[in-house]
């Protein structure tokens, strides 16, 4: 056995660390939630205040994806017509697991104030929703606080992607 | 259970394969720069557009609807949420509209601050245009640098009324709120530090090579095609055509400020980049006349008529009369005489108005938006073919569409 | 027995009228004043039949005949400098008179002036459309003729706009409620799932004031938060509501966290 032979697991220099699989999982995922840029009402102006120079989403991990192949998140901002309904669970079933949806505003959350013919009466009829969020339209303060909560959200299930993705929803 | 064969969309009958050569491509609803909810169905011959299909209809609410439901105080909140970039045009619109049915004269600093926050509404759409024009034709930097500044009007509309981007800071006979302390001060700040801004926009791309590139000689709109499709704002003025609402038929106090209307004659989407910088230049003109008159007015901000508006909060609550008479106004709503009104006005966007027939009930018999971007997104199916697919978006970018309004 | 409620205009009612009360109406005037409007008038009497004549709130307003609409317009663009139709749509008085009215709003660019052309169809009854004149019309004859379902004849292309095509019903008649017929109900449902599945998504709530204290997976009660899909009518127990430490500062307990950030 040579000389300089390093225990590893009793000296300092330890360059390794030790967590478990899903923290790991559950880090990365959660520090690197991409949402699609999916603008619906009035509710995307915010979302696009809340990326632009003020607010700053960049410095949470959050970056604006143009695809939903290559996004995460699901901001739903705004008020959601019958009409479109069906693109929006369509871009629902584009994204890949794992993935959140975020409610942005009361048309989103119930229909809020247009009670009418030709709005859903709240996003949770056609895709499982993760986080409503209040206002009309919500402060973009609102919505990088919906972020955290989504973080947090993430990193207390379990990493395993079957276990997460069980239908939850009809 | 999502079950495959159920979701069937609109383009189930579209023909995508096609024999004569054409491409068929579905633009949207969901496209970064369809700004909002356009639906574009294109038919391509190599990078052509040879046919441009608008589809709208994907943000439909049922404002005009709800109008016919609610009474007239009521659904001036629902305004806010048509033009969402410049909240108050559409709030003011709406109240110019009842205010002339009823024939109401709103006091001298209620007016003031009309136009005050008009003008600033003004400012902040345009920025917001230019930020979301700059991004779909690439221009990443200038995405952030007028969202800067526009965060800096929010923050004065934010002050006066308590709402970043949905106002309802006007009311039929007035306005809810004097100006607060300070907020004076903080407006010729701002304005004094503006043109700046904007002289540093327009050195990044005026004379910019890849701007004028995407921009000269694409989205030509004749003057001709611009009467015919019932273009109005900027759109019009850019087809060299001298129609400003604001100086032809001028009401709050555009008939005393002093200040130009820009015309372009190039017909195209550079010229029409132009007349939004120097719009943007006219409304901090107006909003420097404007800060003299303020202090010159008298501090009455409402109206003072008992059939249809309210006492101010003050007299509600000392005195009896004002109160019952609130009361009949809110739970009944005001009755405003049986006919007809259409009160143009000039929005950010171009002519809006709204036609009111009333049949003197408190409710409205029918509400019709003439929102001008429903009839900008009328124009493309006729501007948009022959040009390349590169451009289409550009040009919708240019034509500043927003579909709160649209779709109503 | 159940009241009978009259079904050919469910929009929104004044809840109390007195019993004397007569609306007043806005003032009509003569168009004599302004020379104009006389002359847009005595163009159009030459033309077309006019019905009714007058100025209201400062625009000129004229009834004609809807056979007329094309010679009406025509004389305004060609010989009024009518260059603009503003906006075009209909009014709903089928309760009262089984009729729909028509307005174009027009516009002269040089003088400023508007004039508004008002006739009156039967619900049956088409109308000419103004497209080769105005190709704003383009548009707002396919909107008119989604929201009210007046067949617009010689349209290019007369389809539903705002509502998809395979929607029942027109959205602005009088007839139509608020808040949407069955079919409206449950349009996106049977669209996305199918309609087996509307028992599984169940009613829209349009009651804006209702509470159900045990939907746990919409808005759950402070206090009695449950996991997600959790029933939580079984056993009600009270959670306490999660505290992260690193967000949010106890700034009661005392200030060690506060003083690790400076």
């Amino acid at each position: 056995m040579a000389q300089h032979e390093v225990n590893y697991a009793s000296t300092g220099g330890l360059p390794v660390a030790l967590t478990t699989v899903d923290k790991l999982l559950n880090w990365g995922r959660a520090n690197s939630l991409w949402p699609m840029t999916y603008g619906l009402a009035c509710c995307a102006i915010e979302m696009m205040a809340t990326g632009a120079s003020r607010f700053d989403f960049d410095r949470m991990g959050v970056i604006f994806r143009a695809s939903p192949r290559q996004s995460d998140v699901l901001i739903l901002a705004g008020t959601l017509s019958k009409k479109h309904a069906e693109f929006a669970r369509r871009l629902y079933d584009q994204m890949p697991d794992p993935k959140w949806v975020i409610s942005m505003g009361s048309c989103a959350n119930t229909g809020g104030m247009f009670n009418t013919y030709a709005t859903v009466q709240g996003v949770d009829r056609i895709v499982p929703v993760d986080i409503y969020l209040p206002g009309c339209a919500p402060r973009p303060e609102t919505l990088q606080y919906a972020v955290m909560m989504l973080q947090k959200k993430i990193n207390r299930q379990s990493g395993n992607m079957n276990k997460n993705t069980k239908q939850r929803f009809v | 259970m999502q079950q495959p064969n159920k979701l069937k969309p609109f383009f189930e009958n579209l023909n995508f394969e096609r024999d004569d050569n054409t491409m068929v491509i579905n633009f949207g609803p969901q496209h970064p720069s369809a700004h909002g909810q356009l639906r574009l169905i294109l038919e391509l011959e190599g990078e052509k557009v040879v046919k441009a299909h608008p589809d709208i209809g994907y943000l439909h609410r049922g404002v005009e609807k709800m109008a016919e439901n609610m009474i007239y105080n009521e659904f001036l909140p629902t305004t806010d949420r048509l033009d969402y970039i410049a909240s108050t045009s559409n709030n003011y619109a709406f109240a110019l509209s009842v205010e002339r049915l009823i024939g109401l004269e709103v006091p001298r600093r209620a007016q003031v601050i009309r136009t005050m926050l008009l003008e600033l509404n003004r400012i902040m759409s345009h920025l917001f245009f230019l930020a979301t024009h700059a991004l779909d034709v690439g221009a990443m930097s200038i995405f952030l640098y007028a969202f800067r500044e526009r965060e800096f009007a929010m923050d004065l509309v934010e002050d006066y009324c308590g709402a970043r981007l949905t106002h309802s800071a006007v009311r039929i006979g007035g306005v809810p709120l004097d100006l607060p302390a300070g907020w004076l001060e903080q407006l010729s700040t701002y304005i004094d530090k503006l043109p700046d801004q904007i002289k540093l926009y327009e050195d990044l791309l005026t004379e910019n090579r890849i701007w004028k590139m995407r921009l000269e000689d694409v989205g030509v709109v004749t003057p001709e095609d611009a009467l015919s499709w019932g273009c109005t704002g900027i759109l019009l003025r850019g087809s060299g055509i001298q129609y400003d609402v604001r100086k032809e038929e001028p009401y709050e106090l555009y008939a005393e400020l002093d200040f130009d209307i820009p015309v372009s004659d190039r017909n195209d989407s550079y010229g029409r980049y132009r007349l939004y910088m120097e719009e943007m230049k006219e409304s901090i003109k107006i909003l420097r006349q404007l800060i003299p008159m303020y202090r010159k007015s008298e501090p009455q901000i409402m109206a003072h008529n008992p059939r249809y508006i309210s006492a101010p909060k003050e007299e509600i609550m000392t005195q009896n009369y004002a109160l019952m008479q609130h009361f009949v106004l809110v739970t009944q709503g005001m009755r405003p005489p049986k006919g007809t009104v259409y009160a143009p006005t000039e929005s950010p966007k171009g002519e809006l108005g709204f036609f009111i027939r009333s049949e003197g009930e408190p409710y409205a018999y029918r509400l019709k938006v003439r929102a001008p971007s429903f009839f900008h997104t009328g124009i493309l199916q006729h501007i948009l073919p022959g040009t390349y697919l590169a451009d289409v978006v550009a040009i919708i970018g240019n034509t500043n569409i927003v579909f709160g309004e649209v779709d109503r | 027995m159940r009241k009978y409620t009259p079904k050919d205009n469910v929009q929104g009612k004044a809840k109390y009228t007195d019993r004397f009360w007569v609306a007043p109406r806005v003032p009509r005037e003569s168009f004599d004043t302004d020379s104009h409007f006389s002359a847009v008038h005595k163009a159009m009497s030459e033309a077309v039949d006019v019905l009714d004549a007058y100025v209201e709130l400062g625009q000129l307003v004229i009834h004609i005949r809807p056979e007329d609409n094309i010679a009406a317009l025509e004389v305004l663009k060609n010989r009024c400098d009518y260059a603009m139709c503003s906006e075009l749509s209909a009014i709903d008085y089928l309760a009262q008179d089984g009729e729909f009215e028509i307005f174009y709003q027009m516009l002269n660019l040089k003088k400023a002036k508007r004039t508004r052309i008002l006739t009156r169809i039967k619900e049956n009854q088409a109308i000419e459309s103004i497209v080769p004149l105005y190709a704003m019309a383009n548009f707002a004859e396919r909107e008119m003729y989604d929201m009210f379902g007046i067949t617009v004849n010689n349209h290019p292309y007369l389809k539903r706009i705002i509502m998809p095509d395979d929607w029942v019903g027109h959205p602005l008649r009088k007839t139509y409620p608020l808040q949407g017929d069955e079919h409206a109900a449950w349009y996106e449902v049977d669209k996305i799932f199918g309609k087996e599945h509307r028992d599984v998504i169940g009613p829209e709530n349009r009651d804006p004031g209702r509470i159900d204290r045990y939907d746990s997976q919409r808005f759950s009660r402070v206090g009695y938060e449950v996991p997600f899909g959790a029933q939580e009518a079984e056993s009600e127990t009270e959670q306490p509501i999660e505290y992260s430490k690193q967000i949010l500062v106890d700034y009661t307990t005392g200030s060690e966290v506060l003083d690790t950030r400076k």
